[in-house]
């Protein structure tokens, strides 16, 4: 067995071996086929943390507009209202949905993000995992650890399937970054391995087959609210992973069937921004106002 | 392939797309190289996609951040537009309803403070990639990965074999190699992409060579 894994079932498989977790396994791995030493990664890593944070901080605190003028403020709307109201899903997943949405609002209107594992994505990892570390009194050293366990999801996904949205719809962008999310909180919660990749298999299959039709063809609608949702899906799942319920099909396969979804979803539905939600009167309409008549 | 962490989780970027941003923004900088770093007018003509959706995607912005020379993830790169007349240059931008070779394609027109005028012709391949089809009219290739020499020269027998010794010289490395021409005996030009960075010795060097020689310009790996 190489230490360049390339399956969620050799990847446990090292990790039994070795005694290790997800992340200290994928940081052997990194070392290994980059060649740069431990320490120059790790600090990277940080670097990414610290990019991602300062994305949550912006968006939640200001009113944000995108360069198309179509979305932006929600973020700080629904952290004004978790602040002062009782809400109906808690104040704590309500703060990791603001975060996410916030990153996605300042990905919108050029503001710096780090792409998890696209931009379309971005607010989900942040999102989950900052806040949970933060309810949890986590260092960011164990932070920069879980993003090293969302990364081995990432990866596996990356290989064996697709992120890209043009491909496997949204599924395979918010899916993947739901599962990587969710395998990160769980490992750094103590969960092992295996309970980390049944979360992330049961946040992938929570949204197998979601399409992706972005009006007007920007990465704003429903892209930001679908990072909202993505990120209680990667919660939840992580909680269901930490409880010890399995998920019924195994990781590898998840992701596979994901795949095969993705690959059975009409061309309207990837990406183009020609069916689903841009195609509605609504979407078409908005169309128009942003970009004029085609 | 072997993907890295950085690749999952990276990079830092700004948003909202890397087609419409990092790739843009690197269109900008290769035509600002080309045109010996000097511009003070520069009119861009979008096609396809990039003419249809330039405003939303923010596009615009990130071309002129790339002819200000700013990097493709620079936080003021949404800004360029304030900065750019803040600094007074001047700037248009065309849409174009031509066919395209490719979705994302874009024509810069940069007028130098001496009035010389530089065209290049590139498109946005995807995640930030680019290409670089035509300079003054003239079809090229190359995509920035690598340190690469762009030198106009006339087509004359042996300037191929004393600029590729200056390189034996100086022991770079040649990756890929093309040279594209006009007509025979007239305007061509070399594109040469290395291994090895390259010095601005090797520059005058390549300048020095003679008067075959009109343009080098370097750019370095995106």
């Amino acid at each position: 067995m190489s230490i360049n894994f390339t399956s969620g079932t050799a990847l446990l498989g090292l990790c039994s071996k070795n005694n290790v977790r997800i992340f200290e396994m994928m940081l052997v791995r990194e070392v290994y086929i980059s060649q740069r030493n431990k320490d120059h990664i790790l600090n990277e890593m940080k670097e990414n943390l610290a990019v991602m944070k300062k994305a949550v901080e912006r968006g939640l605190a200001e009113d944000i507009r995108s360069v198309s003028g179509l979305t932006g403020g929600d973020a700080k709307k629904l952290r004004l209202y978790y602040e002062k109201e009782m809400t109906v899903a808690g104040t704590d997943l309500n703060k990791a949905v603001a975060s996410a949405m916030a990153v996605l609002e300042v990905n919108a209107a050029m503001g710096q993000i780090v792409a998890a594992p696209t931009a379309g994505s971005s607010g989900i990892l942040p999102g989950a995992l900052i806040s949970t570390a933060q309810r949890f009194k986590k260092k960011d050293e164990d932070i920069v650890n879980a993003l090293f366990t969302a990364a081995a999801v990432g990866y596996l996904i990356t290989r064996n399937a697709t992120v890209a949205g043009a491909e496997g719809g949204c599924q395979a962008e918010t899916g993947a970054a739901a599962a990587m999310a969710a395998a990160a909180i769980t490992e750094m919660l103590g969960g092992t391995p295996e309970q980390a990749l049944d979360a992330a298999a049961m946040a992938i299959k929570n949204i197998l087959g979601l399409v992706c039709d972005p009006i007007a063809g920007l990465v704003e609608a429903p892209c930001i609210k679908r990072n909202a949702i993505g990120t209680a899906n990667a919660m939840i799942s992580a909680d269901l992973a930490l409880a010890g319920i399995k998920s019924i099909i195994p990781f590898d396969e998840v992701v596979e069937a994901m795949l095969k979804v993705g690959k059975t979803l009409p061309c309207e539905l990837r990406e183009t921004g020609t069916g689903g939600l841009a195609w509605t009167p609504t979407g078409r309409q908005i169309h128009e106002r942003i970009f004029g008549k085609s | 392939m072997d993907y890295s962490v950085f690749d999952i989780i990276g990079p830092r970027m700004i948003g909202p797309s890397s087609s419409h941003t990092a790739g843009a923004a690197r269109l900008g900088k290769v035509a600002r190289r080309i045109s010996g770093n000097d511009v003070a007018r520069v009119i861009f003509v979008l096609y396809g996609s990039f003419a249809k959706t330039y405003k939303g995607h923010g596009t615009d912005r990130a071309l002129l951040a790339g002819i200000m020379d700013m990097e493709p993830n620079d936080p003021n790169l949404g800004r360029s537009l304030e900065l750019a007349e803040a600094a007074g240059l001047i700037y248009e931008f065309i849409a174009d309803d031509a066919d395209p070779p490719h979705p994302n394609t874009v024509k810069t027109v940069i007028t130098g403070s001496d009035g010389k005028r530089t065209e290049m012709m590139g498109c946005s391949i995807g995640g930030g990639s680019i290409k670089v089809i035509q300079i003054n009219g003239l079809n090229v290739e190359f995509t920035g990965e690598y340190p690469t020499l762009v030198i106009r020269h006339m087509d004359r027998p042996g300037v191929i074999a004393e600029v590729t010794s200056l390189m034996v010289q100086f022991n770079i490395n040649i990756a890929f190699m093309r040279v594209f021409r006009q007509s025979k005996g007239q305007d061509a030009f070399m594109i040469i992409e290395t291994d090895n960075a390259i010095s601005k010795k090797v520059i005058a060097q390549v300048r020095a060579l003679g008067d075959e020689i009109q343009d080098v310009y370097l750019i370095e790996a995106l």
